[in-house]
């Protein structure tokens, strides 16, 4: 008899225990969830409280639209740096975009079965090269041989364009061909019984259908070039002055940050990490469009 | 289906004529992915190339100097941060997921904030992460350039890919596999652990993998938290990985053949994680398809 009792007790309080081992871990997970929020909130208020200062004392016009980088003569003007970003960003998208929608094509549509896995794992690769590699790959290639095809000093735009280009490949690829492939296929089918060609069908139905997927390729890719650190800084030339053409060197907000950052103290320091606001500002912008995209493609199926 | 529509080359060339636009598209297309393919295959032949003969054994000399330029401490250093980077990353990451997948109930608020910044942490240039590691941990928190800082920071840039992939991961145990646990009288953490984390394992394995490829090959991150010292270094020094190595070297412009061999090992890591990553993700679609 006080045999059973005790393990029913043993057995209560296990029970016991049991929940609040439930509960404790449930709690775990929850917090781990926060994570991720807390993360967001601590680097937006890191950025912001030791960069807005900066931008109030030098003044917002000042700062955003001074055309000139003097941080010896207490210049701060990024414009030319916004400028160089938003232009080197152009250039790659006005490369990238173009041929990596017309590869993501031949990979739905065009590629044998055959070939598809290790055509796949390529792309994958491209995007798992280290930006290093890149950078250097443009160093020793690219920048040779845009200064002899063009006569300029190599350390141009074009190259910056031409080496970012590349490097969003993978992802607007990625993208792309997740939302081709996700297109209902009658509307391939019903395409071709009323005559058309397959290509016809595919630039008139289907990537008209895959849209939202395909902009949110292209959005997802600006972020990655306008984030770019490394490889534009091994490439680009650098310049502090006004973007001046394809063929002249530029210097992007990135750029800016990595390069003077090392020895930049009081004013120059925080006029840098303001430029990181900056940078994060554009961000935000693109994920917010990026969510916004989602969502309509999401609400149009 | 396919016998009835057969084509022959014969008439995709009469389609074709007859179509002129068509074939434009057409030979863009293949265009298109011969230049693709071909700058990868170029961009790696290259690197092997213009690397392989400078890797030489001093080289891989224990001690670094500015003669030798080993890369041995930054192998070794690279190794230590992922490590660290994955060991703080990792747990928060499933768990999040988990709580995301098993724990919260539909339509709460919480998941959707969880999301958006998860988003916006994956967005994140590497470079505004780096600051930010340089002005949390290394000056707020006063733990200078050292290992702990840049893993801390590149754990909170892996965090959202980690926690993605173990959601897919999740989602794709089937329901009938908790149901049944729970019906054998199985409790919900012992269903998680026991029975769904398990089933998961390959696609968070594959999440991992990516991350640590990410950590390999991060750079801005690390130069103004972990620094670019060229020593082995504990978790409270200042240490270079291979990445931020190879960069130095290449800005030093003095050593660009042993930039270029230091690039063939990269390369190489790279592609020995991403055939893994794939491997494992077989793996998956093999059971998940069985």
């Amino acid at each position: 008899m006080s045999k059973v009792m005790e393990s029913q007790e043993s057995k209560k309080g296990k029970a016991f225990s049991g929940h609040w081992k439930e509960k404790g871990m449930q709690a775990v997970f929850f917090i781990a969830a926060c994570t991720s929020i807390l993360a967001v909130a601590l680097i937006c208020i890191f950025l912001f409280a030791n960069g807005v200062p900066a931008i109030a004392e030098i003044g917002p016009l000042n700062f955003l639209l001074g055309e000139t980088w003097r941080p010896a003569n207490n210049l701060y003007g990024i414009f030319p740096f916004i400028l160089g970003s938003i232009y080197v960003t152009a250039g790659a998208i006005a490369i990238g975009v173009p041929i990596g929608i017309l590869t993501s094509i031949f990979m739905a549509e065009y590629c044998p079965s055959r070939i598809y896995r290790p055509l796949k794992a390529a792309t994958e690769l491209l995007a798992g090269i280290p930006s290093v590699v890149y950078g250097f790959f443009g160093m020793l290639v690219l920048v040779p041989f845009i200064r002899e095809t063009t006569g300029s000093k190599g350390n141009v735009m074009l190259t910056a364009c031409i080496l970012l280009g590349i490097m969003i490949l993978p992802t607007i690829i990625g993208t792309t061909e997740s939302a081709l492939r996700s297109v209902t296929r009658t509307y391939y089918e019903g395409a071709l019984a009323l005559g058309a060609t397959k290509e016809r069908t595919i630039f008139t139905v289907m990537l008209p259908a895959a849209k939202s997927g395909v902009l949110t390729g292209v959005v997802l890719g600006i972020g990655r070039a306008i984030g770019e650190t490394m490889a534009v800084i091994m490439i680009a030339g650098n310049q502090v002055g006004m973007p001046e053409g394809l063929l002249k060197g530029v210097r992007t907000l990135t750029a800016n940050i990595v390069l003077e950052m090392g020895y930049a103290t009081d004013l120059h320091r925080e006029a840098l990490i303001a430029t990181a606001v900056v940078l994060f500002v554009f961000i935000l912008i693109i994920n917010l469009s990026v969510s916004l995209l989602r969502r309509g493609g999401n609400a149009g199926n | 289906m396919q016998a009835i529509n057969r084509q022959t080359a014969g008439d995709k060339l009469r389609a074709y004529f007859k179509h002129p636009g068509s074939l434009v598209l057409f030979l863009l297309v293949m265009l298109a992915s011969v230049v693709t393919f071909a700058v990868l295959v170029f961009l790696i032949a290259y690197i092997l190339v213009r690397g392989v003969p400078y890797l030489t054994p001093s080289l891989f000399s224990f001690e670094y100097n500015s003669d030798n330029v080993s890369l041995m401490p930054a192998v070794v250093n690279t190794i230590l941060m992922i490590l660290m980077s994955l060991l703080l990353a990792v747990p928060f990451g499933i768990f999040a997921a988990i709580y995301l997948v098993e724990y919260a109930k539909k339509g709460n608020k919480l998941v959707g904030i969880v999301r958006v910044t998860a988003e916006t942490l994956s967005g994140i240039p590497s470079i505004v992460y780096g600051l930010f590691g340089m002005l949390f941990f290394v000056t707020t928190l006063h733990w200078s350039y050292s290992m702990i800082s840049g893993a801390f920071t590149l754990a909170i840039m892996i965090l959202p890919l980690i926690m993605r992939t173990t959601e897919e991961a999740l989602l794709a145990v089937p329901d009938s596999y908790r149901e049944g646990s729970f019906g054998l009288g199985a409790g919900k953490l012992r269903t998680v652990f026991r029975i769904v984390l398990p089933s998961a394992i390959p696609g968070i394995l594959a999440g991992v993998i990516l991350g640590i490829g990410r950590i390999v090959g991060e750079t801005a991150a690390l130069m103004y938290t972990s620094g670019t010292v060229a020593k082995y270094a504990g978790p409270m020094d200042s240490g270079r990985t291979l990445a931020v190595h190879m960069y130095v070297l290449t800005s030093e412009a003095l050593h660009v053949n042993e930039a270029s061999a230091t690039a063939v090992v990269l390369l190489i890591i790279v592609i020995a994680i991403n055939a893994l990553s794939g491997f494992v993700a077989k793996k998956l679609t093999q059971k998940t398809g069985a």
